[in-house]
């Protein structure tokens, strides 16, 4: 993503472009583990939706499907919140940073 | 049609509110500007202004209310000083970085501890950089004059920034003078319709005000803002001469009184100056060479001009109601010195710090000051680069 030089920034710091964290992917601050999702342990409580503070968990027809690593900075906090007993989300060691997505 | 009119400082200031009828007005009563906020209440009680009259719990809240008010669009103006004007701190950054054109009247006063409730400029100086244009008044006409200059400053669209007019504390906000009150509908003219920039409360457009920069764009964002306000010098320069055609009264960047022969100067801003010009027309008719030059707009610092005033004489002394604990000399002095370090050709120049928390100052000490600028002159030497002026030492 091109960075604008003062000159070209609107002022007041007005961003005229909402929305655009979108664009900041945050999955490149993740690094040493990421959560692995296990779906046949899953019961659909949507804890780790509800508590994921980066939106990254992955949810199509209503129901979890994974974890959106462009987004994903491996705090694990959707592994520690997972309430049953074998875990659907478990932390593993993440050799490559960012495997998938990344900015620039 | 033009009138005559017997007020203090803050009528003059709640007289211009209400010929400019802005959108929102957000303030906290505080000593010694109380009795803006308070004139501006009756008012919009009395029904002569539509402006949405806010009384918030703090000056804090009562910044961050103008702050909202002016992102939503609209035009905004509060009053304050001394720690009003401290409280409101964190929120004057902001709204100088959101590059709001939010008008403030400051009745300039000290700072705690001890509490004090009389004039000087520890307030504002503390402020200066905060981002807000700054521009001080002499007397009430100043204040009236400057307040109503200050929103076309403030909301040029090459500016966009915050704006303090300051009067000093007691000595101009409570001391009545008859003053030129302009026509209404010539102030209003003179003013004009405002113009937002980027609205919050235009919904056709998607926008965020102040998210968060990191290392990224801060810098960028801050360099942007600072743009504003050094394109503010010719903004100044043509409000104040359209004021003078259309009111008969021009103002530029600072006053010159007698300065035409002068080789001794004394630099020195709002109320005391009037004291002091009075101490020039005594030491003249002695046949002293001595001028003043009044400074009127610190922030933007009109350096390039007040070096170029400055620069043939041969001792200046420069004036400070404020003090700057650890610093080589007051804020104007500072200012004043550092502009004239790149002429060859530059005068001696010392610093008094006089007046804080209201002290006196008198014909007389201009007259003691005069006495030392002319020795300096003579010997070319300084004895006392900073010294205090009317303190038991």
């Amino acid at each position: 993503m091109k960075k604008e030089t003062w000159k070209e920034l609107t002022i007041g710091t007005i961003n005229l472009d909402a929305g655009n964290s979108v664009k900041n992917l945050t999955g490149t601050w993740r690094s040493g583990k990421k959560p692995q999702f296990i779906e046949e342990k899953c019961i659909q409580c949507f804890f780790c939706w509800l508590y994921c503070p980066h939106s990254a968990i992955l949810v199509e027809r209503d129901e979890v499907k994974g974890i959106n690593y462009d987004y994903c900075t491996g705090c694990g906090m959707c592994s520690v919140e997972c309430p049953t007993k074998e875990k659907a989300i478990i932390m593993v060691k993440e050799e490559a940073k960012l495997a998938e997505g990344g900015a620039e | 049609m033009s009138t005559l009119k017997t007020l203090n400082g803050n009528q003059s200031i709640a007289e211009a509110v209400r010929q400019i009828d802005p959108d929102v007005v957000a303030a906290y009563p505080i000593t010694p500007s109380t009795a803006i906020v308070e004139t501006i209440a009756k008012f919009k009680a009395d029904g002569l202004i539509t402006s949405e009259f806010v009384c918030p719990e703090s000056e804090h809240s009562a910044m961050s209310v103008c702050i909202g008010a002016s992102s939503a669009g609209g035009r905004v103006m509060t009053a304050t000083g001394s720690q009003g004007l401290a409280l409101m701190w964190e929120m004057l950054y902001i709204a100088a970085g959101l590059r709001l054109p939010i008008v403030a009247a400051i009745a300039n006063r000290a700072l705690s501890a001890p509490i004090n409730i009389h004039g000087d400029h520890s307030d504002t100086m503390g402020a200066r950089d905060s981002g807000w244009i700054q521009i001080y008044s002499e007397n009430c006409q100043e204040a009236y004059d400057n307040f109503i200059q200050a929103f076309r400053i403030g909301e040029d669209l090459k500016v966009r920034t915050p704006v303090f007019v300051g009067l000093d504390g007691f000595i101009i906000s409570h001391s009545l003078e008859v003053i030129q009150v302009e026509d209404d509908a010539k102030v209003k003219k003179f003013v004009g319709e405002y113009k937002p920039v980027y609205p919050l409360l235009d919904t056709s457009r998607k926008m965020t005000v102040g998210p968060i920069d990191f290392t990224d764009y801060y810098f960028e964002h801050k360099r942007n803002q600072i743009e504003g306000i050094e394109n503010a010098p010719p903004v100044i320069e043509a409000v104040g001469k359209e004021f003078g055609q259309k009111f008969g009264r021009e103002y530029g960047f600072f006053e010159e009184y007698r300065m035409d022969d002068a080789e001794l100067c004394i630099v020195v801003m709002s109320s005391a100056a009037g004291t002091c010009k009075d101490a020039i027309d005594e030491l003249r008719s002695d046949g002293k060479r001595i001028g003043l030059l009044k400074p009127r707009v610190f922030r933007p610092f009109p350096h390039e001009k007040i070096a170029e005033a400055l620069k043939k004489m041969k001792a200046v002394a420069v004036f400070d109601r404020s003090s700057s604990p650890g610093a080589f000399g007051a804020p104007l002095f500072t200012e004043v010195r550092s502009a004239l370090y790149d002429h060859k050709e530059r005068p001696h120049i010392v610093n008094y710090v006089y007046g804080l928390g209201g002290r006196d100052i008198k014909v007389e000490h201009f007259k003691e000051v005069a006495l030392k600028l002319e020795k300096i002159a003579e010997t070319g030497k300084v004895e006392e680069i900073y010294g205090y002026i009317n303190l038991r030492e």
